[in-house]
């Protein structure tokens, strides 16, 4: 395709009698201003590289650094080569941890992308009417409301004279109430509700801004040959959202496995370490415990997890987009 | 296709030469050292310049990093401004665990005159806190009773109770039990129990009467229920082992017979359901709201509600100390200096010095440690007193402080033994505890393997 392009230049070159000489020039004159360019681009480039350098990458590099060395963050340090990673397999409290985040998967994720799919789909369908404009509204309202007051709301309702419990008590459900977040059964699922009542309005507002760019004549299309409601979802409005899907499981599956400010407002990790997640674990051993060391190699092991999950998620999205 | 694959490689390429260069950075030296001060010696020791523990007569300003929600030290610091004209307070607040975990990083970088600060055997034992032997020659604190300091002496294998002072206390607090008396004199209690039986009759009656018998908190990364196994462990047993095994005694052990006997009484209170139902996800200031609302016959909890609670409550709350096994048994307590420590950095490390000696033995400073703090005063036996009233709770957690210091029962918290063990060990094994999940023995079993593994690393 390069080829074709050049001859046909010299082409257009040779008709309207361009010399050699001003052709030189040209070039010199091309190669001046693509070099001004590449001057404008590295000036607007250098100064987010720098920070990004500052402020990702060196954090990055020293946590790495750190994970090879027992540190309490203060005094000298003792290099341990990979002792810290090793006492990380037989640790049952951070290994747990893990496994936690992975179980929050389910509720800061799957939930809310399916609920966020169903309620985009029938806000779809009035979308034009008022009650559209509430809905999303309300729906996305838990998004802009800060982790740490949506935690602390979420602990209220959630507490043993809670609106849950009382509703529940109101509805004859009484001997179902319970101390939600401070029972070892109920703890990790009730940090995950909070987490999936936060999520939901985000999913929902992506999702259907996916549903809006599918054609109209693709449904009428498919209601004259007799498709009902499920049928049209599946078939239209599922692969025509796919994109979005994928970008909305790629930001709760993270939001998952990073969970540390509702956590911490809701439980601190209790009780019995039921809903101890990585980050929260982190913090504890290079806060509480000054195991800096430590707590940077877990920190890297989590990143490696989050970018093991994470990525083949990216793909999948990218090559069905294709 | 190609081209794209070409940016990403020139992406890759230019990342890994982005990150090479940074690693390089970062990579020449091992982290940490350097940050001691140069007055340290070797061992972390301080020595003042002079030696003239007053404030002068100059302008000084001292940087005071406390914890918020206590009013006592701001009254102290108007007082203390009032008497020393040339003394001006540079007040900075957090909550007591922003402080605990940002100590070390505090006291290093941004090295405060006064800092409250949570056990001191790490930060000592890193030459971070100023050494006060020379302070407390030169102020007579050699004078005061020495069990006073002892929680706050650390030798130079970072063990405490013993070696050089390196903090003083506000005043010093005890623990014990807080009770309602309308809803005490409900189920027929019109005096404190004098033995454990006594106490577990009014427990279950308390919960026959409808009355949870205590709202005692236990959630979060706090667990509550330390304060009332401590206490039985004194009832159980010998405080001079419990003080031991905080302060890391070589070969001490928390998994002792008696203590498992006090962990099992426990357990036994949390299977007869004496604790609210939700104790699990209760935190502090639950519990005390719950309290202040006659929701709860019983609080295990320390003299700093002293003040609150006769001003929330008043003539309604009464305190005793956790009971002896049988009548007349010697009795424990909880009993710990409300810590204040100065950096090994300080600019004015002796007038802070200064001004911890005046809270002990000023007659104002004094009044305000008991009538606000709530607590008794640190200093000299025979210091002045504040008179107080007699019907008050303050007045009888007064009481019970001496009765403490004539059983010599008091005892450092066993949260304080090593910097974690509370958030990281104490509290969810004593979650696991009211889950079921774990007996008593397995709780302590579980504490002491934790406590071996932090002293060991």
């Amino acid at each position: 395709m390069a080829t074709s392009r050049t001859t046909g230049t010299s082409g257009v070159r040779e008709a309207v009698g361009i010399t050699p000489h001003s052709h030189e020039a040209r070039r010199r004159a091309l190669r001046a201003r693509r070099l001004r360019r590449g001057w404008v681009a590295l000036g607007l480039v250098v100064p987010a590289a720098v920070a990004y350098a500052l402020f990702v990458l060196q954090p990055l590099a020293l946590t790495i650094q750190y994970s090879f060395y027992e540190w309490n963050g203060v005094t000298e340090s003792t290099w341990v080569g990979l002792e810290n990673y090793s006492r990380l397999l037989s640790d049952s409290r951070m290994l747990g941890s893990i496994g936690n985040a992975l179980q929050l998967i389910i509720y800061f994720s799957f939930v809310p992308v399916i609920l966020g799919l169903l309620a985009a789909a029938v806000i779809r369908k009035f979308a034009t009417s008022r009650l559209a404009l509430v809905s999303r509204t309300v729906l996305f309202l838990p998004q802009v409301i800060p982790l740490v007051a949506a935690g602390i709301m979420w602990t209220w309702l959630l507490a043993t004279d809670g609106l849950i419990n009382e509703v529940m008590r109101a509805l004859g459900l009484g001997g179902l109430t319970r101390a939600w977040l401070g029972d070892t059964n109920t703890a990790l699922p009730a940090v995950g509700v909070i987490g999936a009542w936060v999520a939901l309005g985000l999913c929902l507002i992506l999702l259907l801004a996916g549903m809006s760019k599918i054609d109209p004549a693709l449904y009428e299309a498919a209601r004259i040959d007799g498709a009902g409601a499920v049928r049209e979802f599946f078939s239209i409005t599922l692969p025509g959202v796919r994109q979005e899907v994928g970008v909305a499981v790629t930001v709760t599956v993270i939001s998952a496995l990073a969970a540390f400010d509702i956590v911490y407002i809701s439980t601190q990790g209790g009780p019995a370490n039921s809903t101890m997640v990585p980050g929260l674990e982190i913090y504890y051993l290079g806060f509480f415990s000054r195991e800096v060391g430590q707590a940077s190699a877990l920190a890297v092991v989590f990143m490696a997890l989050v970018l093991a999950v994470v990525l083949p998620i990216q793909r999948f999205t990218r090559e069905d987009a294709r | 296709m190609s081209r794209s694959t070409g940016r990403s490689r020139n992406a890759a390429a230019a990342s890994s030469v982005f990150l090479a260069s940074i690693l390089a950075l970062t990579a020449c030296s091992a982290p940490g050292g350097g940050t001691t001060d140069d007055q340290a010696t070797a061992d972390g020791d301080t020595v003042a310049a002079d030696g003239d523990w007053t404030c002068g007569t100059d302008d000084v300003t001292l940087d005071a990093y406390i914890e918020t929600g206590f009013p006592l030290s701001a009254a102290l610091f108007d007082e203390f401004e009032a008497q020393y004209p040339n003394v001006t307070f540079d007040v900075r607040e957090d909550q007591f665990a922003v402080i605990t975990q940002n100590a070390p990083r505090v006291l290093a970088d941004d090295p405060p005159d006064l800092m409250r600060l949570p056990q001191v055997s790490d930060l000592a034992a890193d030459g971070l806190l100023y050494n006060l032997d020379e302070a407390a020659t030169a102020l007579g604190w050699d004078e005061w009773p020495a069990s006073q300091l002892q929680q706050m002496r650390v030798d130079d294998e970072g063990r405490r109770g013993d070696g050089p002072l390196y903090a003083q206390g506000l005043n010093y607090s005890m623990t014990g039990v807080f009770y309602n008396k309308e809803l005490a004199a409900q189920i027929g209690m019109t005096e404190a129990p004098a033995t454990l039986a006594e106490l577990d009759g009014f427990m279950q009656a308390a919960k026959d009467a409808g009355i949870t018998p205590s709202t005692q908190f236990n959630g979060g990364a706090t667990g509550g229920l330390a304060f009332p196994l401590q206490a039985l462990m004194a009832s159980y047993g010998d405080v001079s082992a419990i003080n031991d095994w905080t302060f890391q005694q070589p070969g001490s052990t928390i998994d002792t017979e008696s203590n498992v006997e006090a962990a099992a009484h426990l357990q036994k209170w949390i299977e007869a359901g004496y604790f609210a139902e939700d104790i699990n996800s209760l935190d502090y200031s639950m519990m005390m709201g719950r309290f202040i609302d006659g929701e709860s016959l019983f609080i295990f909890n320390g003299d700093w509600e002293s003040g609150n609670l006769d001003t929330q409550m008043p003539g309604n709350v009464g305190f005793f100390l956790m009971p002896p096994l049988e009548e007349g048994g010697t009795v424990g307590a909880m009993s710990a200096p409300l810590t204040y420590g100065i950096s090994a950095k300080a600019e004015n490390p002796e007038c802070a010095a200064f001004f911890l000696d005046w809270i002990a033995t000023n007659d104002e400073a004094r009044t305000i440690a008991v009538e606000i703090g709530g607590s008794h005063p640190m200093g000299p036996s025979d210091a002045f007193m504040p008179e107080v009233d007699a019907d008050s709770v303050t007045a009888q957690t007064l009481a019970a402080g001496a009765t403490i210091a004539e059983d010599n029962g008091s005892m450092e918290f066993i949260a304080n033994a090593t910097g974690a063990i509370y958030a990281t060990s104490w509290t969810p094994n004593l979650q696991r505890l009211v889950a079921g999940e774990i007996d008593a023995a397995a709780l302590l079993a579980s504490v002491q393997a934790d406590y071996e593994s932090e002293i060991g690393s």
